[in-house]
């Protein structure tokens, strides 16, 4: 029994039918758990009032976001690799979902901005590598559905992907370079000195866990998605042949 | 390989080949930006750099398609490809064809329309330094785009938007290197951190950008 | 409800567009799902039935 059997079209749609449900679930209770909590039963901030509310969406799509691209790398570098369809689709699943997430981050965080900085968008190290990101999102996901021919998408979009990457961390340094922010530093780091106060932590924890389950179940579903609409496609070219 | 690179330049210096559209192009964005912003020489004056470096990275842009996908359409890629030189050979030979046709050009171009803009006169030297040492690199990612979507029959568009998000670092770098000229600062480190972008993305992206055309020719 | 003070319309504002992009999302993604789900079960049993 090895990780690499779910890399078999049929036994990972068996799989997931039974693990689906249970992430769904779990990522809705965590989610709205969360939420509430955050957003019902938590103090304001004595600096920033009630906006300190918004971090509980603001700071797990942050997050995720970084983490959705860090997942497709990983995915396409498997798909280089050892060539398992499911690696491809599930990175290409990912993407969407990464963007979403992106937009949920940049969005909140202009809300957020207005009444502390006074401004909706700063050319800040932070914000500008998320658009950044978001233009990377944008790029991959437009090279998937430009190129027919589907394992040669696979194959440019992880090579994109990884060259992407590099250029996506050289960008975060540069612009770091470039300007330093208004932004504050990390919330959550395993050094506790600068954190967020642990009224506001234990709630942002539970959204997190919350995003993390939502981000995998989406992932699952497209990814299921993604191979029932391959094999679609090749049954109806096999029509089209015998024909 | 240098047979390759004189019969880019050929190609592109013939009619038709594209030479100097890049830079007319460059002319034409510079001489535009005072139409958007308003006559004011000072507030020219502190955007030129900026200014200067957008315009010639779109310039680059402009003419990226046309590195591979001539020889796709008629089937030299083929040939290349199967030839003993090695493809990543040929990728870089053909960036270096692109960057002699379009980036040289803009380099040697950039200090007559920083005069237009009116830039300060101590960065004229950075601009040229910036430029010669960025402008490369910007050839070299265009080549990994174009490899991308050699395949494609409207690539185009697509192109800009793959890599135009590459471009960052490079033009961060540039851009403020010119700017610490103007300001009379040290611009050592952006122009280091500018000659070790070129310098990787030379030694490494034509491994990407061959990879890429083989799967295309697949 | 809890008061939000002077910055009710950012959080809430906040709130709803996560909310909307999230939701957005799902039903994307499980509506594309189902169709994808529902044609290739017709197409597989009309290879069945054609033999």
């Amino acid at each position: 029994m090895s990780i690499w059997e779910y890399a078999n079209p049929v036994k990972f749609i068996r799989t997931t039918d039974k693990v689906l449900p249970y992430i769904s679930v779990g990522a809705a209770v965590a989610l709205v758990g969360g939420l509430i909590w955050g957003f019902f039963f938590t103090p304001d901030d004595f600096r920033q009032g009630s906006t300190v509310k918004i971090i509980y969406i603001h700071v797990p799509a942050a997050l995720m976001a970084i983490n959705a691209w860090f997942m497709m790398l990983v995915a396409s570098l498997i798909w280089l690799i050892r060539r398992h369809h499911v690696s491809a689709l599930a990175a290409k699943a990912a993407a969407p979902v990464g963007v979403t997430m992106t937009l949920i981050a940049l969005f909140t965080g202009a809300l957020w901005g207005q009444p502390m900085w006074g401004t909706w968008w700063a050319w800040d190290p932070r914000l500008t590598s998320f658009l950044i990101l978001f233009l990377f999102y944008l790029g991959y996901m437009a090279l998937w559905a430009a190129i027919e021919d589907s394992d040669a998408a696979a194959d440019l979009t992880s090579v994109l992907c990884i060259v992407g990457s590099v250029f996506a961390v050289l960008s975060r340094y540069a612009v770091n370079f470039w300007n330093q922010g208004l932004h504050q530093g990390a919330s959550l780091s395993l050094d506790k000195e600068t954190n967020v106060d642990d009224v506001f932590y234990q709630p942002l924890l539970l959204s997190i866990a919350g995003f993390v389950l939502l981000f995998l179940a989406l992932v699952l579903l497209r990814t299921r998605t993604e191979i029932r609409a391959r094999r679609i496609k090749a049954l109806l070219a096999r029509e089209r042949i015998f024909d | 390989m240098i047979a390759i690179l004189i019969r880019d330049l050929r190609l592109a210096v013939r009619a038709g080949g594209g030479f100097g559209l890049g830079l007319a192009f460059f002319l034409i964005v510079t001489v535009l930006v005072p139409f958007g912003v308003g006559p004011n020489s000072e507030i020219l004056k502190t955007i030129a750099p900026g200014i200067l470096w957008v315009g010639s990275l779109l310039a680059c842009l402009l003419s990226l398609d046309r590195i591979f996908a001539l020889d796709y359409e008629d089937g030299s890629l083929d040939l290349l490809a199967t030839a003993p030189v090695p493809l990543e050979g040929v990728v870089i030979m053909k960036a270096l064809a692109h960057w002699v046709t379009t980036g040289l050009p803009l380099v040697l171009a950039a200090p007559i329309l920083g005069i237009l803009l009116n830039l300060e006169s101590s960065a004229y030297v950075w601009m040229l330094a910036s430029l010669a040492v960025g402008t490369p690199a910007l050839s070299v990612i265009g080549a990994f785009g174009a490899a991308l979507t050699v395949g494609l029959k409207r690539g185009g568009l697509l192109l800009s938007l793959l890599v135009l998000p590459l471009y960052v670092p490079t033009l961060i770098f540039g851009a403020e290197a010119v700017k610490r000229g103007a300001d009379g600062a040290d611009a050592g480190l952006p122009m280091m951190m500018l000659a070790g972008i070129t310098l990787a993305c030379a030694a490494l992206l034509p491994f990407a950008a061959a990879a890429a055309i083989r799967i295309n020719l697949r | 409800m809890p008061d939000l003070g002077k910055y009710a319309e950012t959080v809430l504002s906040s709130y709803a567009i996560s909310l909307v992009l999230l939701a957005g999302l799902v039903c994307l993604s499980i509506w594309q799902g189902a169709k994808a789900r529902r044609q290739l079960t017709q197409i597989e049993e009309r290879r069945k039935s054609d033999g």
